[in-house]
C-alpha cells in the first residue's frame, strides 16, 4: 500500500499512457469516475449540525475508512448513505444514480451493524437468507448463495444454530455473511471489529481486506479506531465536528497530517508552538520558546511571516542521546522524568528548560542493559530535517 | 492412641460429609422459596378445586349443604358406601345446551381476545416507540381506569349503550340516524366490555415485549430489502411473541368465564358458561351441577395452556 506513496513524486515524469497508471489507485487518476458520490451533505438535528458540508468521492473496489470520535459526525454520513436518515442539503450519488428519496430497502447497499443485528428468531441460515428471499430468488438459489456465503465465513457447520449460540467473532462473520450475500455494490461497516477481543480483532481485520478484495465490493469503514482504520483502510477521512479534516492515504494521514486535530488524533506527537523566522521556498526555521531553540524544517509551507505554527514530531523519530550530536539542525536539551521499558522499545519522558514534556521511543536493538538511559539523565533530543512538520493550522 | 484420633477424625469427616449430603439434597434455601407460592396455591387453589369436584361427584339433595355426602359408613352394619355419581357429567355431554354454551363463551372470548389484540398492538407499540418521559405518562394512563371499580365502569356502558343513552343521543341529535340503535343487550355490547375491560391486560405485556425490542433489527430488515409491513411481520410481530401469548393468555382464560359483562351487557340469547353456572348455582341451587361445569371448565382452559406451555418450554430448550 505505502509503495505507491512514495515512487509518487517521481511519476511526473513518467509519460501518462504507461502502465504504471493502471496500477495507481482510481483517486489519483485524472478524470476517474468517482462511484460514491457525497456533494455538499449537511444533516442537522434540531439546531445541531451532525454533518457539516461534507463533500467525498469514493472509488470502486476503495475500503474507505471514516475515523472520529464519537459525534465526529461519521455514524450520520454512513446513515446518510444507507438510507435511514436522510440529508437536509446536499447530494447523495451512488454509481450514478442519485439516492434522494430512494428508501433503504431499495438502495443498492447493505450494511453491517455495530450491534450486528442478528434476528434473534432466526437461525444462522435463515438470517442470512432474510435479503435474499426478499428478492424473490427460488428456493434452491437462495440454499446454494447461504451456503456459499456461509463457508467463505467458516461457518458452514453452525447454519442451524440461533445467534444466542455464538460466540462473538462467530456473530460478526453472520453479520458480515448476511450483508454481503446480496452482492451489494456498496457496502457500509459501522465499527465492524469493535465488540471483538484485541486478537480477534488483528484476525478479523486481515479476513475483512481478504474478502473485500476477492468480491470487489466498495467498503465504508467508520471506526473511532486509529489502529483500525491504518490497517483496514486503503484511504482514511479524518472527521471532526462534522467536517472531513483530511482525506489520505493511511501513510500519509500519519506522516504528512494536515491539522493539529489530525497529529494529536492519529498516533502521539509532540507538538512545539513557534514562530516562523525564516520562510523560504523548500525550508523553513521556526523559533520555538516551548522547544526553546530554532527549529530547522526542510520542506515550504504557505503562511503569513511571523504566523504562529506548530511543528509536529513523532516519538519514534525523535532520537535520544547523552552526547551532543554533531551537525544536526534541530537539537533540544532535557531531562527524563520517566521511563518504560515495553519490550521491543522503551519510552522517555524528557522535561525541557521551557517546561514542556516531550515523548521519546526508541527501540530497544540490544539487549545490553548497561547503556540504557535513566531516570534525571540529561540528554540531547535531536531530530532530522525531514522528520517534522509545520503545521499551520 | 494414634489410631483412636485417626478413625475420630475419619468419623468426624463422615459425618460432616453426611449432614453435607442431606444439606445438599433438600437444599433449604430454594425449597423455603417455592415453599411459599406452591403452599398459596395449595390452600387457595388446589384444595378448593378438589372440594368443587368432590361436590361434582354427588346429587343434588333438599339438605344444608344441597348435595349427598359421596362416603357414607355404618360402622355397626360394617360398611362403607362410596357413591360417584357420573351423571352430572353425562348430562353435561347429553343436553346440547351446556356443549352450546362452552362454545358460545369460548367463541366470544376468542373474538374478543383477537379484537383486544388488535387495539392494544399500535397502542402498545406507540408507547414503547415515545420518549421515556412519556412513556411513563402514556402507560399511567392505560392503568388509570383500574382506579375506578369494574362493575361501575360496566356500569357507565350501560349508560352509553342504552336506547336513551348518550350513543343514540348523540348520534340522533345530528341527523346521522333517525331510529335509535339497539346496542345494549346484544352480543355486540358484550364484545365492547370484554374488550374495554381487558385491554390493559393486553396492552401491558406487548408493551413489554416491544419496549425491548431493538430498533436495529428493523433498520437491519430494511437494509436487507424488507419494506416496512414485510418487517412488521417477520421481525416485530415474532419479537412480540411472547407478549402476545401472554396477553391472549390474560384476556381469554378470564373472558370464557366472564358473567358480570354478559349479565349486564348482554341479551337474553347471549349464552356463556358463566352465565348458566351462576344459574345452576343460585337459581336451581344444583351444587353438583354447577360443580360439574366448572371442573369442564377448568379442562377446556388448562390443556391448551399446558400445550402452549409445553411447546414453548420445547423450543426454548433447543
Amino acid at each position: 500500500m505505502t509503495s505507491t506513496v512514495t515512487i509518487e513524486p517521481q511519476s511526473d515524469s513518467v509519460p501518462a499512457a504507461s502502465p504504471q497508471t493502471s496500477k495507481m489507485p482510481l483517486w489519483k487518476q485524472e478524470g476517474a469516475k468517482p462511484f460514491l458520490r457525497i456533494e455538499n451533505v449537511t444533516k442537522k438535528f434540531g439546531e445541531f449540525t451532525a454533518v457539516d458540508n461534507i463533500s467525498l468521492d469514493i472509488y470502486k473496489n476503495e475500503l474507505f475508512c471514516l475515523l472520529g470520535g464519537s459525534g465526529s459526525g461519521k455514524s450520520t454520513l454512513l446513515r446518510m448513505l444507507a438510507g435511514f436518515e436522510s440529508p437536509t442539503s446536499g447530494r447523495i450519488i451512488i454509481d450514478g444514480v442519485d439516492m434522494a428519496g430512494i428508501q433503504p430497502w431499495k438502495r443498492p447497499v447493505n450494511m453491517m451493524f455495530q450491534s450486528y443485528a442478528l434476528f434473534p428468531h432466526l437461525s444462522v441460515e435463515e438470517n442470512v437468507a432474510f435479503g435474499l428471499k426478499r428478492e424473490g430468488l427460488d428456493r434452491s438459489e437462495v440454499k446454494q448463495r447461504v451456503a456459499e456465503m456461509l463457508e467463505m465465513v467458516q461457518l458452514g457447520h453452525l447454519g442451524k444454530r440461533k445467534p444466542d449460540q455464538l460466540s462473538g467473532g462467530q456473530r460478526q462473520r453472520v453479520a458480515l455473511a448476511r450483508s454481503l450475500v446480496k452482492r451489494p455494490k456498496l457496502l457500509l461497516l459501522d465499527e465492524p471489529l469493535g465488540a471483538l477481543d484485541k486478537k480477534l480483532r488483528e484476525e478479523t481485520q486481515f479476513e475483512l481486506i481478504n474478502i473485500q478484495e476477492e468480491l470487489g465490493v466498495t467498503f465504508v469503514v467508520v471506526t473511532h479506531d486509529q489502529e483500525e482504520a491504518m490497517t483496514l483502510a486503503s484511504r482514511i477521512g479524518v472527521m471532526n465536528h462534522g467536517v472531513i479534516v483530511q482525506t489520505a492515504e493511511p501513510h500519509d494521514v500519519y506522516e504528512y497530517p494536515n491539522s493539529r486535530f489530525v497529529a494529536e488524533f492519529i498516533g502521539s506527537v509532540n507538538l512545539f508552538e513557534g514562530r516562523v523566522i525564516e520562510d523560504l521556498p523548500d525550508s523553513v526555521r521556526i523559533d520555538s520558546k516551548d522547544a526553546g531553540a530554532v527549529l530547522f524544517v526542510n520542506h515550504g509551507i504557505s503562511c503569513a511571516p511571523n504566523q504562529k505554527v506548530h511543528v509536529a514530531l513523532r516519538p519514534e523519530k525523535t532520537q535520544i542521546s547523552k552526547e551532543k550530536p554533531e551537525g544536526q539542525q534541530n537539537c533540544i536539551k532535557g531531562i527524563i522524568e520517566e521511563t518504560a521499558y515495553m519490550g521491543s522499545l522503551s519510552v522517555y519522558r524528557v522535561r525541557l528548560a521551557s517546561g514542556m514534556e516531550v515523548r521519546v521511543t526508541q527501540p530497544n536493538t540490544t539487549r545490553d542493559l548497561g547503556a540504557r538511559l535513566t531516570w534525571n539523565d540529561e540528554v540531547y533530543l535531536y531530530w532530522d530535517e525531514d522528520s517534522s512538520v509545520v503545521l499551520t493550522s | 492412641m494414634s489410631t483412636q484420633t485417626g478413625s475420630a477424625w475419619v468419623e468426624g469427616s463422615g459425618s460432616r460429609l453426611a449432614k453435607y449430603n442431606i444439606f445438599k439434597r433438600l437444599n433449604w434455601g430454594r425449597f423455603s422459596v417455592i415453599a411459599v407460592p406452591m403452599l398459596w396455591l395449595a390452600v387457595f387453589f388446589f384444595i378448593p378445586f378438589l372440594v368443587v369436584f368432590k361436590i361434582s361427584l354427588s346429587e343434588t339433595a333438599i339438605a344444608v349443604p344441597p348435595y349427598t355426602a359421596l362416603l357414607d359408613w355404618n360402622l355397626d352394619e360394617a360398611f362403607i358406601n362410596l357413591k360417584l355419581n357420573l351423571g352430572n357429567y353425562l348430562f353435561l355431554f347429553e343436553d346440547s345446551f351446556y356443549i352450546d354454551a362452552y362454545l358460545s363463551s369460548i367463541k366470544i372470548a376468542a373474538i374478543s381476545t383477537v379484537l383486544t389484540l388488535l387495539i392494544a398492538f399500535p397502542i402498545a407499540y406507540m408507547i414503547a416507540r415515545s420518549k421515556p418521559t412519556t412513556r411513563a405518562l402514556l402507560l399511567s394512563l392505560v392503568i388509570l381506569p383500574f382506579w375506578t371499580s369494574f362493575l361501575l365502569r360496566v356500569y357507565a356502558w350501560m349508560g352509553f349503550l342504552k336506547k336513551n343513552g348518550l350513543i343514540n343521543e348523540f348520534l340522533l341529535s345530528t341527523g346521522i340516524i333517525d331510529q335509535p340503535l339497539i346496542m345494549l343487550q346484544t352480543d355486540f355490547a358484550v364484545y365492547i366490555g370484554i374488550v374495554y375491560t381487558y385491554l390493559p391486560f393486553m396492552v401491558l405485556p406487548l408493551y413489554s415485549a416491544l419496549e425491548k425490542m431493538d430498533i436495529t433489527l428493523l433498520e437491519a430488515a430494511e437494509d436487507l430489502g424488507s419494506k416496512p409491513a414485510t418487517s412488521f411481520f417477520l421481525i416485530t410481530v415474532p419479537m412480540a411473541m411472547p407478549g402476545i401469548i401472554a396477553g391472549c393468555m390474560l384476556v381469554f382464560i378470564p373472558a370464557v368465564g366472564e358473567f358480570v359483562i354478559p349479565a349486564l351487557l348482554g341479551g337474553s340469547d347471549t349464552l356463556m358458561i358463566g352465565r348458566v353456572l351462576w344459574d345452576e348455582f343460585f337459581l336451581n341451587r344444583d351444587w353438583p351441577m354447577a360443580s360439574a361445569v366448572a371442573v369442564v371448565m377448568l379442562i377446556v382452559l388448562v390443556l391448551p395452556i399446558m400445550m402452549i406451555r409445553n411447546s414453548q418450554g420445547k423450543e426454548e430448550a433447543v
